[in-house]
């Protein structure tokens, strides 16, 4: 089937409930074959505008279309989408076995085939063998792989997954994530992934869509959301961050100059339209892109003094807090331990923080 | 304060229990390894230990605490039919009871025809009573489970306020309503659409029928209502998803998944009418009337005793055997669909 | 049209066989106190005239007064001593770890599911053997017995719906199991003990089979109104008691399900 950037195109959808407007005005395309994260916190609406998809709850405006056409009227059982259930929903009155092969009904397979079908959708599941097993003899990682292959043995084009992993232990969460992404590329299957957890999100998506209060902030590769966040809330969410106020003092092509609190004068690309002489902006640094030294760095590139106020060895790096004269906040670097010259950095000492001018990320203040 | 004491190795039985004794305990445990004496001897550390079990054992406060319960069931219940049934092995003559073991009042109860009669009868009243009150009361409990959305408690009151009012006063309602002269007949008549009055309506097996689905609806409703609540909604939301519009959904997932609901209602109205006197006799008339009459009239002007106990076992040994090939039906049933 | 196949649409037919079944439930009751207000002894229409006088009847009639005085009797002594053993019996079940809990709670739950003659005759062969003399107190008998399990089933909710860690914290701040009882227990189930008093004062109130059976001399209100049923003229009567009976009854049960609803926050999957 020929790649289609749009193959479910969410369109200026809106969904209230009473006073509380749960999906603002989204507009969302999802190509076929693509490994889609809905990532926000509890009450973002990334839930409501999966089950819109799905047909169990309606847009109050806008439309939604799957293969070009709108699905707004269509009630659930007849859409080309299939769900993972949050719970799983196993049906607790049919062995493992009825419960797979339930969605099939419809296409009215004699009993061989259709056993044929569904120890293929339990193989695929890593769990063949399992079909005369009673569903309460499952634990939470077995169920969750027989609602999985129960969705996929109707060979949908979408599949929707409602926090699937949410109920699992760590590990079994790391195994699962794996198998998901091998499954979906395999199948070529696109999936809609809904997740509050943003490590999730960044390994298994293709793209994801940071959701807050309803609206999508950003839409964009899990690199591109890291290095490149449009929005504070956004740049808050996926990892760490440091936030500085500073003002532009002047803007010469796509460079900035601008006055930052506690760090004084310091450079930035200016890439968005909001980059102007006199904007007040936010300056933000990832953590790691800050490096900290004993001793003042050569060339008296950017660089602040500061002290360690905290630090937290975790093996593979370290965590600092430095305080900086002039912010509330401490900031937070993340980067080796040692120091060049041997050596390790301790609490109290007094460093000289470092980072380049790329790697300066310029955000409009949240209004709010 | 003795420190405690793993470091200490008393002798077998009574070490064992101490080194498990708390606080209260210490001083007895000291006194009992400090001569390692064998459990016999130790009597007050024996004595202790017991009370000591008693407050570590669970089951044992537990059976404490329910023993009044148990003793009036033993004595109201348990004794009562006891004698029952040791009742039902002697014979009436005349004012007496003779207290000598025999089987003939079973054998009455098993060979005369009219016993065999009552009991099918019955057994046919009590059956139609049960599928029919169930068959109307499910898509009511069905609209407050699925439709209703605020005060479903107020609902849930309403549909079984019913079932609270005086037993007795129900059926006489119904005796007015479906008498000769009575409330349909009566209405009827009055509005030109019959001249003569309805003569089936009352004393008939069907006046008991309607009587008893009546008397019962409000109560056996409160199962199939709860086995529905349970439902987990999401399994509606996958059937939907996996491909079943609304009526295939209701027959795959909301139908089984609320039959034990449903079996339970069985339950609850088969039972009581089974033995249920007052409606036969308030409106059943001659054709309808039921084996509890007969138990009643045994021990009220008949005075047999002993036949009216064995009649009783009788009819608790069929309707136990009832519900259990119910259950065991079902079972299978489930285990099919399984 | 769109079809919203979805679980809540709204459904015509089924409202209107909901309220069709209400209706069912509800008009035979309702007859009642309208032919109480009837002017003629035959329950029959049309109507013939609005009055009291049947009323003013029956509460004159001392024999009426002697039935309801002993069924209240015996339905608070019932009902006080049901609850009782129902707290004993739901804290047993609900806070230890009782072996052969299932059997047990089976057997105190025989009551509901044997029919109440064979429980009544059983109980009078009983007493007859033991030459006990029936009268208000062994129907009392009898009707603890029946009441029992409810008891125990509206009190098991209550005791389940808090949490069991309350009453270790009181014990664990020094207080014995009585005064546990009483300072943490005894508040939170007290809606459950309520509702299980005046459900089972309704019961035992209503009682008629085992009553029948097991008293002596002396009638409870329902012996008497069986008592009453074969005089036509006492008929009219015998409704203007049934209405007031049914209005209290319905006040009484409406109480106790709205108490049983607040003893464990919001009412969730329907009362029963």
């Amino acid at each position: 089937m020929a790649r289609d950037d749009s193959y479910l195109r969410i369109e200026t959808v809106t969904k209230r409930f009473g006073s509380v407007t749960a999906v603002d005005q989204v507009d969302l395309s999802i190509g076929t074959g693509e490994f889609f994260s809905l990532l926000g916190p509890s009450g973002c609406g990334k839930t409501t505008l999966l089950r819109m998809l799905a047909g169990f709850e309606t847009p109050d405006v806008g439309e939604i279309y799957i293969d070009g056409a709108p699905v707004s009227g269509t009630p659930p059982h007849m859409r080309p989408t299939n769900m993972v259930f949050q719970n799983y929903a196993i049906f607790p009155h049919l062995n493992v076995e009825r419960n797979v092969a339930y969605g099939l009904r419809k296409e009215k397979l004699g009993r061989e085939e259709e056993t044929r079908r569904v120890n293929e959708a339990l193989e695929m599941v890593k769990l063949g063998g399992y079909g005369q097993r009673k569903s309460n003899e499952l634990s939470g990682g077995q169920r969750q792989r027989i609602a999985l292959a129960r969705a996929l043995i109707r060979r949908p084009k979408v599949l929707l997954l409602d926090e699937p992993l949410g109920a699992l232990d760590k590990k079994l969460r790391t195994e699962m994530q794996i198998e998901l992404r091998q499954l979906q590329q395999s199948l070529g299957v696109t999936f809609v992934f809904v997740t509050h957890d943003q490590e999730e999100a960044m390994t298994l998506s293709d793209r994801i869509a940071v959701m807050a209060h309803g609206k999508a902030l950003q839409v964009a590769s899990p690199k591109e959301i890291y290095n490149d966040p449009t929005d504070m809330t956004v740049a808050d969410f996926i990892g760490q961050m440091n936030f500085l106020e500073a003002s532009v003092r002047e803007v010469s092509g796509d460079q900035a100059i601008l006055d930052a609190a506690g760090f004084g004068a310091i450079k930035a690309p200016a890439r968005r339209p909001y980059v102007q002489k006199s904007a007040r902006l936010i300056a933000a640094l990832r953590p790691e892109k800050l490096t900290l030294s004993e001793s003042a760095p050569e060339g008296g590139a950017n660089s602040v003094r500061g002290k360690i106020e905290a630090a937290a060895y975790l093996g593979d790096r370290s965590h600092f807090h430095v305080r900086v004269d002039g912010l509330e906040q401490p900031i937070a670097v993340a980067g080796p331990d040692e120091q060049p010259g041997g050596g390790s950095l301790a609490e109290g000492a007094p460093v000289w923080l470092s980072w380049s001018d790329e790697a300066v990320i310029l955000l409009e203040r949240d209004r709010g | 304060m003795r420190p405690a004491r793993l470091s200490r190795r008393p002798a077998a039985p009574v070490g064992a229990l101490l080194r498990l004794s708390d606080q209260g305990e210490d001083h007895v445990a000291q006194s009992a390894t400090l001569g390692d004496r064998p459990a016999a001897s130790a009597s007050p550390a024996t004595r202790r230990s017991l009370a000591t079990r008693f407050r570590r054992s669970d089951s044992l406060r537990g059976y404490a605490l329910l023993s009044p319960t148990l003793l009036v069931m033993a004595i109201a219940m348990c004794a009562p039919t006891a004698m029952m049934v040791a009742l039902s092995f002697w014979v009436q003559s005349g004012f007496d009871i003779t207290a000598t073991f025999t089987l003939q009042n079973y054998e009455q109860v098993f060979s005369n025809p009219i016993f065999e009669a009552l009991f099918l009868r019955t057994i046919a009243i009590s059956g139609t009573c049960a599928v029919a009150t169930v068959l109307i009361a499910y898509p009511m409990a069905y609209y407050v489970a699925f439709h209703v959305k605020k005060n479903k408690l107020v609902w849930v009151i309403l549909m079984t306020l019913p079932f609270w009012t005086s037993y007795l006063l129900r059926v006489f309602a119904w005796k007015v309503v479906l008498g000769y002269n009575g409330a349909i007949n009566s209405g009827l008549m009055s509005l030109g659409l019959i001249s003569e009055p309805l003569e089936f309506l009352l004393y008939s097996p069907e006046a008991v029928v309607i009587t008893l689905a009546h008397a019962w609806a409000a109560f056996a409703i409160l199962p199939i209502y709860v086995s529905l609540e349970k439902i987990d909604r999401s399994l509606l939301e996958a059937a939907s998803d996996l491909g079943d519009g609304p009526v295939a959904r209701f027959f795959r997932v909301t139908l089984p998944l609320s039959a034990p609901g449903v079996i339970a209602a069985l339950f609850l109205i088969f039972i009581p009418t089974f033995g249920d006197f007052v409606t036969p006799a308030l409106v059943g008339g001659p054709d309808g009337l039921m084996l509890a009459n007969i138990v009643q009239k045994m021990f009220g002007k008949l005075n047999n005793w002993p036949l009216g106990s064995a009649l009783a076992i009788a009819m608790m040994a069929i309707v136990t055997i009832l519900c259990v090939s119910l259950i065991w039906l079902s079972r299978k049933a489930q285990e099919r669909m399984i | 049209m769109s079809k919203l196949a979805h679980l809540q649409r709204p459904n015509r037919p089924l409202m209107i066989y909901a309220i069709v079944y209400l209706a069912f439930l509800y008009l035979p009751v309702a007859l009642l106190p309208m032919f109480s207000f009837n002017d003629s002894i035959y329950i029959r229409f049309p109507l013939e005239g609005f009055t009291t006088k049947w009323y003013a009847e029956m509460f004159g009639d001392r024999q009426m007064h002697a039935a309801l005085r002993n069924s209240i009797q015996v339905g608070v002594i019932a009902s006080v001593t049901a609850t009782i053993l129902g707290i004993f019996g739901a804290k047993a079940v609900t806070r230890f770890r009782i072996k052969g809990v299932k059997p047990v709670l089976g057997v105190i739950m025989l009551p509901l599911v044997i029919p109440p003659i064979i429980m009544g005759v059983a109980l009078l062969i009983l007493l007859t053997q033991a030459d006990i003399k029936l009268s208000l107190w062994t129907v009392t008998m009898g009707h603890i017995l029946i009441c029992v399990p409810f008891s125990i089933v509206t009190l098991m909710a209550s005791f389940e719906g808090f949490d069991k860690s309350m009453e270790e914290a009181a014990a664990d701040l020094g207080d014995n199991a009585w005064w546990t009882f009483w300072r943490v227990t005894f508040p939170m189930v007290f809606p459950g003990i309520l509702a299980s008093l005046l459900l089972c004062f309704t019961i035992s109130f209503d009682e008629f089979i085992m009553a029948f059976f097991l008293a002596g001399t002396e009638q409870t209100l329902p012996i008497f109104i069986y008592s009453q049923l074969r005089f036509p003229q006492k008929l009219p009567g015998v409704l203007a008691l049934g209405a007031c009976i049914i209005t209290v009854t319905f006040v009484v049960v409406f109480l106790a399900q709205w108490l049983r609803g607040r003893s464990f926050g919001t009412p969730q999957a329907g009362g029963e």
